[in-house]
């Protein structure tokens, strides 16, 4: 167990819902769920979810903290934003998702292999090195995350579709020795710096 | 018709090579006959589109699209933003939006941002393009440099997700948005109004992560455009296009289906329908070929 998770523990042990606010992106509207159950009916992915958004929120309040944030449902979220154009309460659903994910990331509880974790850090990873997302280098990257083996027969599987979009000129080789990058990536790299200084700033806040 | 200037947000998918380059290449297209003018937003990153937040975190991926603001307001200054991808539009406009409610993000930000000598005004909008031709040229303003009406295609308008929700375009609802259909028969089209899979999402970045759940949800968006015997679909979005197009062979292998349905971009129909060719309307980089489109272009 990371060092954050145990300081977040101890110190919200009674009260789940309030770590949720203080730390997890729009969090402060989980309160405002009211049970109808609206967004777990709305989702696309619904069936996949082990809990659905409205359970996940009554677990919030239930102080379920290890079920909610070992869960893998919050990574099930296409981003279709259904939920919250239908939801009749403003709870901002589909970012608290997010940042539920996020923070089960941040404090290493994620399920082992859970794919859209992977993809989300791959695909995060990918743009941080210049700025701009390297889409070959992000499709090998997918293909190669459980291992060289793996890697290769997704390779020859999606053979077709990678020879498809060369030639329809929607994917380039060229990408994997230069690609797209922006021109000023050092002051990039120290703007996402700072940020990411005040981000981990707000989680050692909260868990002090 | 009056000259008109936005501050031009591309977005990593359209760049040379990159799965919606035949996207900005109809764009650019489309905007000549329009007379409108798309300066890019220089230097500009990624905006950590809607799978970058398990990586990044809030203030780091909102900071992503508060460089690319501040970058238009001081190179572009006193022009909208206008970007084509769905997920530029909306990261872009939601962290515009976040920065307004929320003090202390929009000082991080503005922190961060100054580590690399820049500023945040947060005072510019942040419009789609659809919006551009929708609220700023209009229907008829579309309709008026049609030379090639589409004439017998009917055309399913996929509007997806993130065009639609959370923001959506202003009169439309999130139920069943009609502007993508006005638009087609604007052009000379047929739309089908009444296409049930509109607004279903095809799973979206998840089509890397989970391909077979969004596979399923993109076989019900493909026989839907079929029941209707559209003869292809038309699409705002990057995603969309992509995952509703190229998995096509795999899911006819899966599923047994003969699935065959050309997507496109609505700035390729409208494109063809000014008299522009195949090549500059980007039909060369469909995978499902449009034929029908490419028929109507070298007549």
């Amino acid at each position: 167990m990371s060092d954050l998770n145990t300081a977040m523990a101890a110190k919200y042990r009674a009260n789940f819902l309030k770590e949720v606010e203080a730390v997890v992106e729009e969090g402060e509207t989980v309160k405002m769920c009211m049970q109808c159950g609206v967004c777990a009916g709305s989702c696309p992915l619904g069936k996949h979810w082990a809990h659905p958004p409205q359970e996940i929120f009554m677990m919030i309040r239930a102080g379920k903290r290890d079920e909610v944030l070992k869960s893998d449902s919050m990574w099930m979220c296409t981003s279709c934003y259904n939920c919250i154009v239908r939801c009749p309460r403003g709870v901002q659903i589909t970012h608290v998702m997010h940042g539920l994910a996020y923070y089960a990331k941040r404090l290493g509880v994620v399920p082992e292999g859970q794919p859209t974790q992977q993809v989300s850090q791959l695909f995060w990873d990918n743009l941080m090195k210049g700025g701009r997302v390297n889409e070959l280098k992000l499709g090998l990257s997918i293909y190669f995350k459980d291992g060289f083996g793996d890697g290769i027969k997704n390779a020859m599987a999606n053979q077709k579709l990678g020879m498809n979009m060369m030639k329809a000129g929607r994917m380039s080789p060229m990408e994997f020795l230069s690609g797209h990058t922006i021109k000023d990536n050092a002051g990039f790299q120290k703007i996402i710096k700072k940020a990411q200084e005040i981000e981990d700033a707000k989680f050692d806040g909260a868990a002090k | 018709m009056a000259k008109k200037e936005y501050s031009f947000y591309p977005g990593c998918s359209s760049q040379k090579g990159a799965t919606s380059s035949n996207y900005l290449t109809s764009t650019q297209s489309m905007c000549d006959v329009l007379d409108i003018t798309l300066n890019e937003i220089p230097d500009w990153n990624c905006c950590g589109a809607s799978i970058g937040y398990g990586g990044g975190g809030e203030l780091p991926r909102l900071t992503l699209s508060a460089r690319n603001i501040a970058l238009s307001e001081q190179h572009n200054a006193g022009q909208e933003i206008v970007a084509t991808c769905a997920a530029c539009w909306l990261a872009t406009r939601e962290a515009k939006e976040r920065f307004e409610h929320n003090k202390t993000l929009f000082d991080g930000a503005q922190q961060a941002l100054a580590e690399g000598g820049l500023s945040l005004k947060n005072q510019t909008a942040v419009r789609h393009m659809v919006e551009v031709l929708i609220e700023d040229i209009g229907y008829e303003g579309i309709k008026s440099g049609v030379k090639k009406p589409l004439e017998g295609l009917k055309i399913a308008g996929y509007v997806g997700c993130q065009t639609n929700r959370p923001f959506g375009i202003v009169g439309e609802s999130y139920e069943n948005p009609l502007y993508l259909d006005k638009m087609i028969e604007s052009v000379g089209a047929d739309s089908v109004p009444t296409y049930e899979k509109k607004v279903q999402c095809c799973g979206g970045a998840l089509a890397m992560s989970e391909p077979e759940k969004s596979q399923e949800m993109i076989k019900g968006i493909i026989e839907a455009a079929y029941d209707h015997g559209a003869d292809m679909i038309a699409t705002p979005c990057p995603l969309c296009q992509a995952n509703v197009e190229i998995y096509q062979n795999d899911i006819n292998a899966k599923y047994g289906t003969k699935f065959d349905m050309p997507v496109v971009y609505y700035s390729q129909l409208i494109s063809i329908a000014y008299g522009k060719s195949a090549k500059e309307s980007a039909l060369d980089g469909q995978v499902v070929p449009a034929k029908k489109l490419e028929e109507l272009a070298n007549k």
